[in-house]
């Protein structure tokens, strides 16, 4: 089956989610192009776009079109090259209302599995549980006369355990996006000895298709992303409870928030992506990599505790970020939850104490934002983080403490074979979490 | 052509801001005025110099595609909303795509030439911002031929001019023409640095030729043969001037040293069904020009000042040539040069053009009008540049479409 061939018929389980509204999105425009080509134009393309939610997939779609429409404003230049021989499109607004019309008549929503009993691929972006995965697999393989591919978007179960329990024999492989997927460059690539090499090169010609930067990852639970978070996590996680010896428990999570943020140059803290990510979503990758580790324990009683007491981070449905370990305003944390009190303290009220014992960065031109395009980010870096290690100050020894761990953990995952080399941990973290620089650095030891 | 037989002048003369990108004003997710704002302003501003609505005896409007950008036709109406002073008097609307305030313009004069008005307050408008760029080039598109636009690129005017650029290059050399191009480019923003109503009255870049070098060509997202910085700016403006005759002039109590006189003009239209007949010439334009030079009674070499369409860079550097200030394949150098800089022989759009002040299309005919008429009597502020005693004369010109609708006038100062 070539490659026009293999997009014709499409499903997406769990279409209406947070990534898989993105993966839809990414494969509906693939694939309205592809319909598009003039040795197309008398074949059907169906992407069925599988979700339990009828209002998630109502609110799918005009997400869709929002998007499209945007995305047909960029490339109108080359649409009118596509649509030459239509003669009744004439305006620029005429072209692209057709070619949102275009993508948008290939998506089926559909709340029913049975949907997806005629695709040839099929891409599992459901909840983050192996069994369910398992059992949806399972059920349309049963039904499938086509013996299709299946790609799941899972950041932590091993792809040969879905694949031995499903019975897929090499059928799928873990074709894992970053969110938001059609923002986030990097997929990982996620192959066992068992995988269809064929299959293989269509994944790849499909990452390509859509732009994509492609890291192979072995297959092992967390993979190379979550294998680095999760423990940069923890590490923060337990920098917080030293700290919480000699200062509150929000004041010990603030400051290495802060830190992780402002002294480690990054996007944002530590704490802020686990509520990014949801603290629910991180305990349960933990729970899942963690049978995997011989001599490590990748569980944290203070997420277990945030669970129980329902704080769990993540997004709402227009993309506002819930509150979580920190509270938001308009995007910004305004103030950080303590589980013994269960209440949030202000950051206001003890800002500027905790930023006195933190002390300053290096340089306060440099953050995240003023140096990620800069190209001579490296030589600025440099310099940052030589002043940071001779520093005598709170913040800047935790900062130290923290790159070192970071490196640590990047290294170890290439020893343990997750990571087939330095370079492709570092793409990691640049390309999936938007990092400045890899972990595995000069900057630190 | 004939001479006219009355003296005409114009006065009074009023901006808004040009607003879009580069103001620091401009949001595109906030709501922005709309037109009736930039009417009343550029209205009520020549008002308050004349004396009133009572002074008025006939309103002239150009604007080229508010139907479109703002859902909004019978524009005359528009002109008394400025002043309840205007209402049941005679008003007008002309349009002629990007040359429509320049026959707001004519049409003023000819209302003072045939003894019909001794003042037209005339105002030219457009506001585009109401739609993103790849949907206004569907509007500005209507100046074209609409039977060619299913060919045409998705950025229309900036895929007719690349075309000429394109033949420019080829017959004399693309690094040589860019060099032109980016000087006509640095002299906009710096000359629009000086005039606080400018579009790019706050651009801060220290290094133009470094960022005109940096943004590359890319016929993929945008034209073959021309960057960004090459084009006129997408905008929301308005301007405004008294037309008057010497009795009109004297009705609004403005001395004839504050007014600029209209000595002569040139308005000429080109068969908009056919293609250009040379690429690497604006043919109407040269038409125009020397009409109203002849007119006028005067050559180039008596211009203090020009405001010249550069809808385009490329159209800056053909207007030189069109002109005659420099010859077939000559107008790079001649800009390259710097003689059409603030400093330079001929000063060319010394508040920053089309590029670098705002291309309110509608508007831009009056807009031009406006900075001779500043200039002339020494109020252009911090753009002021000297006018030498001998040449005490501007031009304007201001093109509509693909050099269609050509309007040219000469002004003395008063």
């Amino acid at each position: 089956m070539k490659y026009d061939e293999r997009l014709q018929n499409v499903t997406v389980l769990g279409a209406a989610g947070k990534m898989g509204s993105g993966i839809l999105l990414l494969t509906a425009v693939e694939m309205a192009d592809l319909s598009l080509k003039p040795e197309n134009k008398s074949k059907t393309f169906v992407l069925n776009a599988m979700d339990v939610s009828p209002e998630g997939l109502a609110g799918l779609m005009s997400y869709l079109k929002a998007q499209v429409q945007k995305l047909a404003e960029k490339k109108t230049v080359l649409l009118r090259k596509v649509y030459a021989d239509r003669k009744d499109l004439i305006e620029n607004r005429e072209i692209i209302d057709q070619y949102i019309f275009d993508v948008l008549n290939i998506v089926r929503p559909v709340t029913k599995l049975e949907a997806a009993y005629d695709s040839n691929l099929i891409f599992e972006a459901v909840s983050e549980n192996k069994d369910l995965k398992v059992k949806l697999l399972s059920q349309i393989d049963k039904n499938n006369k086509n013996k299709p591919w299946y790609f799941t978007n899972t950041s932590s179960v091993p792809i040969n355990i879905i694949d031995n329990e499903t019975g897929l024999e090499g059928r799928i492989l873990g074709f894992h996006f970053y969110n938001p997927p059609a923002i986030q460059k990097l997929v990982e690539l996620i192959t066992t000895d068992n995988t269809d090499k064929e299959m293989t090169e269509f994944a790849l010609e499909f990452a390509k298709k859509l732009r994509k930067i492609i890291v192979p990852s072995n297959d092992y639970a967390g993979f190379i992303g979550n294998g680095h978070f999760m423990r940069d996590a923890l590490h923060g996680i337990s920098e917080v409870e030293n700290l919480a010896k000699e200062m509150s428990f929000a004041e010990a999570l603030y400051s290495v928030n802060k830190v992780t943020q402002d002294f480690l140059v990054r996007p944002m803290g530590i704490f802020q992506l686990v509520d990014y990510v949801g603290i629910d979503v991180v305990q349960f990758i933990m729970n899942v990599m963690n049978p995997f580790q011989d001599n490590e324990d990748l569980h944290s009683l203070l997420l277990d505790k945030m669970i129980e007491v329902g704080v769990k981070g993540g997004q709402n449905s227009n993309g506002s970020q819930k509150d979580g370990f920190l509270k938001y305003e308009k995007g910004k944390p305004v103030a950080i939850f303590d589980p013994e009190k269960k209440e949030y303290v202000e950051i206001n009220s003890f800002k500027e104490k905790c930023d006195a014992v933190i002390g300053d960065i290096p340089d306060a031109k440099i953050s995240w934002k003023s140096i990620i395009r800069n190209r001579k980010k490296d030589e600025v870096l440099k310099d940052f983080f030589n002043t940071l290690k001779t520093m005598d100050t709170k913040g800047a020894k935790l900062a130290v403490k923290y790159g070192n761990r970071s490196k640590e953990i990047g290294k170890k995952l290439v020893v343990d074979n997750v990571a087939h080399n330095e370079n492709d941990v570092n793409t990691v973290m640049l390309t999936g979490f938007f990092h400045a620089y890899g972990p595995v650095n000069e900057y630190f030891a | 052509m004939k001479k006219l037989r009355r003296k005409v002048y114009m006065a009074a003369g009023y901006n808004t801001i040009s607003l879009g990108t580069g103001r620091s004003e401009f949001n595109p997710k906030k709501p922005r005025p709309g037109i009736e704002h930039y009417i009343k302003e550029a209205g009520q501003g020549t008002l308050k110099q004349i004396g009133g609505a009572k002074n008025v005896d006939e309103g002239a409007m150009g604007n080229f595609m508010a139907p479109r950008f703002n859902k909004q036709g019978n524009l005359p109406g528009l002109i008394p909303m400025i002043d309840d002073g205007l209402q049941w008097k005679p008003c007008t609307r002309t349009e002629g795509a990007c040359a429509s305030g320049a026959l707001a313009l004519m049409s003023g004069m000819k209302s003072v030439l045939a003894e019909t008005a001794d003042v037209v307050l005339t105002v030219g408008f457009e506001v585009q911002n109401t739609m993103k760029a790849i949907y206004v080039a569907d509007v500005l598109a209507g100046a074209g031929w609409f039977q060619k636009r299913k060919d045409g690129h998705a950025y229309f005017f900036p895929g007719q001019f690349s075309n000429r650029a394109g033949a420019y290059y080829e017959k004399y050399g693309m690094e040589y023409t860019r060099k032109g191009f980016k000087k006509w480019f640095k002299n906009a923003i710096e000359n629009a640095r000086l005039c606080p109503t400018a579009q790019e009255y706050e651009n801060k870049v220290e290094d133009l030729d470094a960022l005109y070098d940096k943004i590359k060509l890319n016929g993929k997202a945008f034209v073959d043969n021309l960057s960004v910085l090459d084009c006129s700016k997408v905008s929301d403006a308005a301007s405004a001037i008294a037309i008057c005759s010497e009795e009109g002039l004297k009705k609004i109590g403005i001395a004839k040293e504050d007014a600029v006189e209209i000595i002569g003009y040139g308005q000429v239209e080109r068969n908009v069904t056919l293609d250009p007949p040379d690429l690497t010439e604006v043919t109407t334009i040269k038409k125009a020009a020397k009409e109203a030079l002849e007119s006028a009674g005067i050559t180039i070499n008596d211009l203090a000042t020009i405001e010249t369409h550069d809808c385009f860079s490329i159209a800056g550097i053909l207007a030189t040539e069109a002109l005659g200030f420099a010859e077939r394949g000559k107008g790079a150098q001649f800009v390259a040069d710097g003689n059409t800089s603030r400093d330079g022989k001929i000063p060319m759009n010394t508040t920053g053009g089309l590029i670098g002040w705002g291309h309110p299309t509608g508007g831009t005919g009056v807009h031009q009008a406006v900075t001779i008429w500043e200039q002339l009597t020494g109020k252009a502020g911090k753009a002021q540049i000297e006018i030498p005693k001998d040449r005490p004369y501007g031009m304007t010109i201001n093109m509509g479409g693909d050099d269609v609708t050509v309007v040219a006038i000469v002004y003395k100062r008063g």
